[in-house]
């Protein structure tokens, strides 16, 4: 196999693995999950806790990002 | 699937005690690294100060001193503070590893103290950002398997069951820095003090910067990208941006990183393929900056209010704003043509710079700012005014400094390759130093001014901590912070 060959052949696998991280991390089925996983820094503080208002704005927020 | 995010029972009883000396060693590392900064921008307006004590003032010899105490003192020890609390808070248990925690906190210091004895009695191995000679660099070496050992043995005693994202971006930075590390210093030793590198020629160069490039990219880029995707959210007080994206953002950019380090040797000896490679990677990269950029500023979204009263965010926000900046302004200087104007200028300088003061350093003392009230049992710093103080000199300080750079680079890299018509050149080497004199006065001011924040943030800190154990002596119940 010649440079050029393995170069494309790595550019091909390079650009699948790519996709397949992307539609991993964007697939509908995970969404709640990573949106439970970002709170995880304010997991272990009791203070910081997202109020029950200041939750339903981030909520409102959330829906205008959409 | 269950909430991650939840665990059985209340966080433990972090340790603090490493995080608070490595916090304090930031501030303190930042002052030295950047005065001997300080002083070698003076140096290149005031040529006299290189003879103050030759040879260990000259330029030469403090140099490294100067980008060896920011990038790997002041740097270092930011990452390892905010790794360190970071991982904790985030696996909800206490650092893994009993001695060998400790070991890391003296065993930098000491690499740190040896950098500052050996590199301007001229004891160096000549790779830039590598200098240090292999006694130290084997310490090194100890230092950072060590310190993977306490990070992903903590990760691997987790009371969470998900691995938080600015812990995948720790991870990465610790692993790559600890290869680019072995294999970029492995060399021949002749004496204690004196080694010659295990490669040769073009190969030594692309090692160089194969290393040199990804120390750009994973020990400036990576960790302090963990620092911005636990930092910012927490200080804003909402969850990043979108958590998908910063998945995407962690595999694109440590698979890319990686290929780019040649573009620092366009039209050298090495192969050209190998050039032209560089280039590409180095443009295609901008993509998965831009992308933790957005994620980190849209993080604010809902929230900007807070920067009218909140310095420290301020401070993570602009950093996210200089790295936009200077991960546009690198692929730029990556591709060939716009290389050949900037190579060996001012502006590489500048570049560096708008990166290290802008983006490493204001998201460093973003977080310290963060972390001291935390660690010290305090509400909030002594003074948020000093914060805000602090916050405009490191601002204007970065940009007098960058703007300084951009004139000096652009018109020496256009006076160097002026012509006659004759084919001479039109302007002596000693013309292009004549006009970056105004500039270089710019940049010492610049510096000064952020020089001079930073001793503000040393002042700032002494005060909470001072009154943090006045408190803790009278036992005088002090509000509960935000643990």
């Amino acid at each position: 196999m010649d440079a050029g060959t393995v170069g494309a052949i790595s550019t091909v696998l390079v650009t699948i693995a790519f996709f397949g991280v992307c539609f991993w991390a964007f697939s509908p089925k995970l969404k709640k999950r990573f949106e439970e996983d970002a709170k995880l820094p304010f997991a272990d503080d009791e203070e910081q806790k997202p109020t029950a208002t200041q939750a339903k704005n981030n909520q409102t927020d959330d829906d205008g990002r959409k | 699937m269950g909430s991650h995010a939840t665990v059985a029972g209340d966080p433990p009883a972090y340790d603090f005690d490493i995080v608070r000396k490595f916090s304090i060693m930031t501030i303190v590392w930042g002052i030295f690294g950047m005065g001997v900064g300080v002083f070698i921008a003076a140096e290149l307006v005031w040529p006299g100060l290189n003879d103050l004590l030759q040879p260990y003032t000259g330029f030469g010899r403090l140099r490294p001193l100067h980008t060896n105490a920011v990038i790997f003192a002041f740097g270092g020890c930011a990452l390892f503070a905010t790794s360190y609390y970071v991982v904790q808070r985030t696996c909800q248990t206490t650092l893994f590893g009993g001695w060998l925690v400790p070991f890391t906190f003296w065993g930098w210091q000491a690499v740190i103290v040896l950098a500052a004895i050996t590199l301007p009695q001229g004891m160096t191995s000549a790779k830039e950002y590598a200098e240090l000679e292999w006694p130290i660099d084997i310490l090194l070496a100890v230092v950072w398997i060590s310190y993977a050992i306490v990070f992903f043995g903590t990760i691997v005693k987790r009371r969470t069951s998900h691995i938080y994202v600015a812990n995948w971006f720790y991870g990465g930075f610790i692993v790559t820095v600890a290869v680019l590390h072995i294999v970029n210093s492995a060399a021949i030793p002749v004496t204690l003090t004196k080694s010659y590198s295990a490669y040769a020629g073009a190969a030594d160069a692309m090692v160089q910067w194969w290393y040199g490039h990804n120390a750009v990219g994973f020990f400036l880029t990576a960790g302090f990208l963990g620092m911005m995707y636990y930092f910012v959210p927490k200080q804003a007080g909402r969850p990043v941006y979108s958590y998908q994206l910063s998945i995407v953002h962690f595999w694109a950019l440590i698979s890319l990183y990686i290929w780019a380090g040649s573009h620092h040797l366009h039209y050298s000896a090495l192969p050209d393929w190998t050039q032209s490679l560089g280039m590409v990677m180095s443009l295609i990269l901008l993509a998965p900056s831009w992308g933790g950029m957005i994620n980190g500023i849209m993080t604010l979204s809902g929230a900007w209010h807070k920067l009218r009263t909140d310095p420290t965010l301020r401070f993570l926000v602009v950093a996210l704003s200089f790295y936009g900046m200077s991960t546009f302004e690198g692929p730029m200087m990556a591709i060939k043509n716009v290389n050949a104007l900037s190579h060996n200028t001012d502006w590489t300088v500048g570049h560096v710079h708008s990166g290290a003061l802008g983006w490493v350093a204001m998201i460093s003392i973003g977080a310290v700012y963060h972390m001291i009230p935390k660690l010290f049992n305090r509400e909030e710093m002594f003074s948020v005014k000093l914060i805000n103080a602090h916050f405009w000199l490191a601002t204007v300080g970065t940009v007098l400094y960058v703007v300084a750079m951009w004139i000096n680079g652009i018109g020496q890299g256009l006076m160097w390759r002026a012509f006659n018509p004759d084919g001479s050149l039109t302007y002596s080497f000693i013309e292009t130093v004549v006009f970056s004199k105004g500039g270089y006065l710019m940049r010492f001011i610049g510096g000064a001014f952020f020089l001079s924040g930073m001793l503000i943030m040393a002042y700032n800190t002494y005060r909470t901590v001072k009154a943090a154990n006045e408190a803790a002596a009278t036992n005088q119940p002090v509000q509960a912070p935000a643990v």
